[in-house]
């Protein structure tokens, strides 16, 4: 599953452009599902199995874009300034490197600054492309870029730019391959736009009409020295998701993933974050109201270019997935 | 038939934070279950209650909102010692919380109440500041172990006031709102019970707006509804709030004008309260009126909303205040323009060009 | 070439539509003089016609050729403004901004309040009283008061709303006026509608509510529900001198630069094909264009490409100075050049440009 993860973390997919991810995606589950479709906004969505007793329409989503940059403008020496695509925060970008879709590599790096502890403003932070002039420099406004940071094996843990989420369209792509028998109708959502505000699983939701809802997502961690006080750790297995800032789960979802899991004998910790939140809280306001939850992969440094996961819980997510789906559901 | 003053105090005296509904809702459900024709719970969680009108199909409908669910906390963590931290569901402002009573919905109910340590536990930037939530801490006095064993992360968080007769007919406790609202549909439904009306009344008592609107975004999807009116509490004159945002308490009922009042019901329920001598007062909201009518309106199609409020002291506090005979007026007024709504009225909806 | 592929002009009657558009008040929540306007205007136009709960008016004119794309486009008829939200007595209303406004513009300006337009001031204090350092600090929105003459209170009451007075005028190549944002996507909007492009169902929404939150795109869209959308708005032109001389970096547009393209904004990221399917067609059509700088801001894109299933969406606004304040200054250029790249864009439009 490593090589697996490698490629999807180094494939360059920025919000609304996801193409490239896609296509790694279609790739791998191609012949492993009953039908793929790609709707209006990019999501790619997969079904597999048809309902029998006990059965249910149910939708799972993890999301393929990535945190990004975009061109504003290009100074007459050359130098690009930049926005955000989705949460990034200045101080991880200073000294990064970054790649735009066409290829083109840069460093970020900053104005001078009044103190030499002071954190530069989103508008003081510019990307050198090593061009000189505006006329040569092969960036234009509107163009856009991804983090750039190879993968990083370190046995039990393992390190990337776009682990959120990657990562856990690496658990979907898994969990669905080893789903030998199901009774569901199962909607593989690989959603777009996430980063920006849940748009493409608020679009993807709506055309499967689901019964019942799960996103696949990472979560912050408070394992880290002098950290935020979270009782979410890497190591200790999925988490399933309570509530973050956007969403309450369904309490009959956590009660049946809690159950599943114990059940299972695999180790899993509650979360409750504050901050943040995921594509259940667009499946969940869907329509008439869909029961959600969320499974949660901790993940330390969250939108950094360095995402930390521990390769078990990876595996422990898709062994908790697949008993999840394996057996007919009844919501209590 | 239940005297409204004690289905509130019974009301307000049950959990139902956000997103757990499932006490209060089957509390509304028994109380509504003899004055409707069928009860259904959406997918989300909030009480569907369908009183059918008599004209003929295709009926119009009108659903009438008031959310149920309840302001509260949640716990994030439990501290080596047993002690709990928690956060917020709906907004808090922690500077009510040091030394309330709460009740954690644990394996059992546990009763704790909250506590702020002493300035020298605490970063010294908080010295003789109101303490953050993330520093406040619920102690059940309870060993820590058995602390574990009851409560787990999630589990929710509610205030335990026990609720307060005031003289006069007023009622104190927390989650009035929006539990006054509730008892407002209530009576509202009482006051139908025998009659007949032409339209279909939905009464929907909606889950999660504290947190998304939820019930408002989704129950009018389901229902399709061609007018919906938000029941919700308001800002009342009080300690705090003495500008044009606040209303009178025991003022009677008070009309929303704004964006989200469809302004052909807004002037029909103004006329109906002064034909009735029911006293009313306008609340105007420039942009959003902060209700379930917020998310209703823009609902497929698109719905024509009003909101219809009650007014309330200390609002988001475990000491909450409204009058009886607020929701008593807001029941009948709703009740009486139901009463009076007939099938061409659905032509009148419209704006004035059209 | 059939007569149909030239694209409507901006004529003296277009201008005179665009004045009436910007004169009418407007306020979100409000809309009536201006969906008056448009009623009256596209009405022997359309094949199909309605006013919605919200109050959008809805239109639409039928391809004339089979199986042709479902294309929204949209335009909000609301504009920033006031609500009058207590009676002081005596003439004197104390308001709040609806929509976005920069309270330091407000002092001194005319101001017409509810459907009858009753007129008013917003005044401000003489010089004369002002503390030692007082014109330093901003006055205060609580502080200003909106007066209609000691016994003109009776037209007004609490729960009005209340827009800038400002009159529209032309200066030679320049429009001065208020609210053309987004009268001018309106104004915009009809033009096509009365001269639409014939390979496409044109499904024309001109929308409420934008101002406070993209609100009437929604619904709107969702009845329309369409293969693909354009927001019509107008977007700042930011691009003054900066105090220093130092190079402008945040002008977000030009005004003169032609119709502004979006790539992104908070509220979306626009649909990548239609965005070079805008940009190629200006370049192959000679039509000066240029791309909005992204970042902040929202149109009623982000709303309707949410929609359903999802609206693959893209905004094209005005360029224009001085939005959201009494006097905002556009030019006719720009407009004329909005309107062709517009009407030319969706000429080219092809079935395939939805394929994958």
């Amino acid at each position: 599953m490593k090589a697996l993860i490698q490629k999807l973390v180094e494939t360059v997919g920025p919000s609304g452009y996801e193409e490239k991810v896609r296509e790694v995606v279609r790739a791998e589950i191609e012949g492993w599902v009953d039908e793929m479709k790609v709707d209006a906004l990019g999501n790619l969505i997969a079904r597999k199995g048809t309902r029998t007793e006990g059965g249910m329409r149910i939708a799972l989503s993890a999301h393929m874009d990535e945190i990004g940059v975009i061109a504003t403008h290009v100074d007459e020496n050359g130098f690009v300034r930049f926005t955000t695509i989705g949460g990034v925060s200045p101080r991880t970008c200073i000294g990064g490197r970054v790649q735009f879709l066409n290829g083109v590599r840069g460093v970020i790096y900053m104005e001078s600054l009044e103190s030499a502890t002071a954190l530069p403003t989103l508008d003081q932070l510019y990307i050198d492309v090593g061009a000189s002039s505006r006329e040569t420099c092969p960036v234009k406004v509107g163009d856009i870029a991804a983090f750039d940071r190879p993968f990083l094996d370190l046995g039990g843990r393992l390190v990337s730019k776009a682990m959120d989420d990657r990562i856990s369209v690496a658990v979907m792509i898994q969990a669905l391959k080893e789903l030998t028998a199901t009774p569901h109708e199962l909607y593989f959502i690989f959603s777009t736009q996430e980063e920006v505000g849940l748009r493409g699983a608020t679009t993807a939701a709506y055309g499967v009409d689901p019964e019942l809802a799960l996103a696949v997502d990472v979560t912050r961690t408070g394992d880290t020295p002098k950290g935020v006080k979270m009782e979410v750790a890497l190591g200790k297995g999925p988490a399933i998701k309570v509530r973050d800032s956007g969403m309450l789960s369904d309490p009959r979802v956590v009660r049946w993933m809690v159950e599943t899991a114990e059940k299972a004998g695999i180790p899993y910790q509650l979360e409750v974050l504050e901050g943040g939140t995921t594509d259940a809280r667009a499946m969940q306001l869907t329509r008439a109201g869909v029961p959600a939850g969320c499974l949660s992969i901790p993940t330390r440094y969250i939108h950094s270019p360095s995402e930390m996961v521990d390769y078990q819980d990876v595996q422990l997510s898709v062994r908790l997935l697949v008993a999840l789906l394996s057996a007919p559901v009844t919501l209590k | 038939m239940t005297e409204i003053k004690d289905f509130l105090k019974t009301l307000i005296s049950l959990p139902g934070l956000s997103g757990y509904e499932e006490p209060v809702r089957e509390v509304i459900s028994r109380e509504w279950q003899p004055l409707v024709d069928e009860l259904s719970v959406s997918r989300l969680g909030s009480l569907h209650a369908l009183k059918r009108g008599i004209s003929p199909e295709p009926r119009p409908r009108i659903l009438l909102a008031a959310h149920m669910d309840a302001i509260g906390m949640m716990v994030t963590r439990i501290t080596p010692e047993g002690l709990i931290a928690f956060t917020e569901v709906g907004g808090l402002d922690p500077r009510i919380l040091p030394a309330q009573p709460v009740r954690v919905f644990g394996k059992e109910p546990l009763r704790g109440v909250i506590v702020q340590p002493s300035d020298r536990l605490l970063p010294p930037s908080q010295k003789g500041k109101p303490v953050e939530m993330k520093h406040l801490l619920i102690d059940t006095g309870l060993p820590a172990e058995e602390v574990r064993r009851l409560v787990k992360i999630g589990d929710p968080v509610a205030f335990d006031t026990e609720p307060l007769e005031l003289p006069d007919e007023l009622i104190c406790g927390h989650t009035l709102d929006n539990r006054a609202s509730v008892a407002a549909l209530t009576v509202c439904l009482q006051t139908l019970r025998r009659a007949t009306h032409d339209w279909d009344v939905y009464a929907v008592a909606t889950a999660q707006e504290e947190e998304t609107l939820g019930g408002g975004l989704t129950s009018p999807f389901e229902i399709r509804p061609t007018l919906a009116i938000a029941i919700d509490v308001t800002f009342a004159k009080g300690p705090g709030v003495n500008d044009y945002r606040g209303k009178t308490l025991d003022g009677g009922v008070v009309l929303g004008w704004g964006p989200q009042s469809h302004p052909r019901v807004f002037d029909d329920l103004k006329a109906l309260a002064e034909h009735l001598d029911i006293p009313f007062e306008i609340e105007v909201y420039p942009r959003a009126s902060g209700t379930d009518a917020y998310a209703m309106q823009i609902v497929a199609e698109g719905i024509p909303t009003m909101v219809v409020s009650i007014p309330l002291r200390y609002m988001h506090t475990p000491v909450e205040v409204v009058s009886l005979n607020d929701i008593r007026r807001v029941g009948r007024l709703l009740a009486e323009y139901i009463l009076r709504l007939t099938p061409e009225d659905v032509q009148k909806i419209t704006w004035e060009e059209a | 070439m059939s007569p149909a592929t030239s694209a409507p002009q901006i004529g003296e009657n277009q201008i005179a539509l665009l004045e009436k558009l910007s004169n009418a008040c407007a306020v979100s929540g409000d809309e009536a003089q201006v969906r008056r306007i448009v009623l009256e205007e596209i009405k022997p136009f359309a094949d199909d016609l309605r006013v919605d709960a919200l109050g959008n008016v809805l239109a639409v004119r039928k391809a004339r050729t089979p199986g042709a794309l479902r294309v929204m486009v949209d335009a909000h008829m609301d504009e920033v403004g006031f609500m009058i939200v207590e009676d002081d007595k005596d003439g004197l209303f104390r308001f709040v901004a609806v929509g976005g406004i920069d309270e330091r513009t407000l002092p001194g300006k005319k101001v017409l309040v509810g459907s009858e337009n009753v007129p008013g001031i917003i005044g401000a204090k003489p010089i004369h009283l002002a503390e030692e350092g007082e014109t330093e600090r901003k006055i205060p929105l609580e502080s200003l008061r909106i007066d209609v003459g000691l016994k003109g209170g009776k037209k007004v009451r609490v729960g009005d709303r209340a827009t800038f007075a400002t009159r529209f005028w032309q200066s030679g190549v320049a429009l001065f006026g208020k609210a053309l944002d987004d009268r001018l996507g309106v104004a915009t909007l009809i033009e096509l509608f009365k001269n639409p492009p014939e390979n496409i169902e044109l499904l024309a929404a001109f929308t409420v509510q934008e101002e406070i939150g993209l609100r009437g795109a929604r619904p709107a869209a969702y009845a329309f529900n369409p293969q693909l959308a354009v927001a019509l708005d107008s977007t700042p032109a930011n691009d003054l001198p900066v105090w220093d001389g130092s190079e402008n970096i945040f002008y977000n547009t030009r005004l003169g630069g032609g119709p502004a393209l979006y790539v992104a904004d908070s509220a979306t990221l626009s649909d990548p094909r239609l965005v070079r399917h805008f940009a190629q067609t200006g370049e192959q059509m000679g039509i000066p264009f240029q791309f909005r700088q992204p970042g902040g801001g929202g149109t009623n894109a982000g709303a309707i490409h949410r929609v359903r299933e999802g609206v693959p969406s893209l905004s094209v606004s005005v360029p224009g100075r001085y939005a959201h304040t009494a006097v905002m200054l556009a030019r006719l250029d720009d407009w004329q050049n909005t309107l062709a790249l517009v009407y030319h864009a969706l000429s080219r439009l092809e079935p395939g440009i939805l394929q994958r």
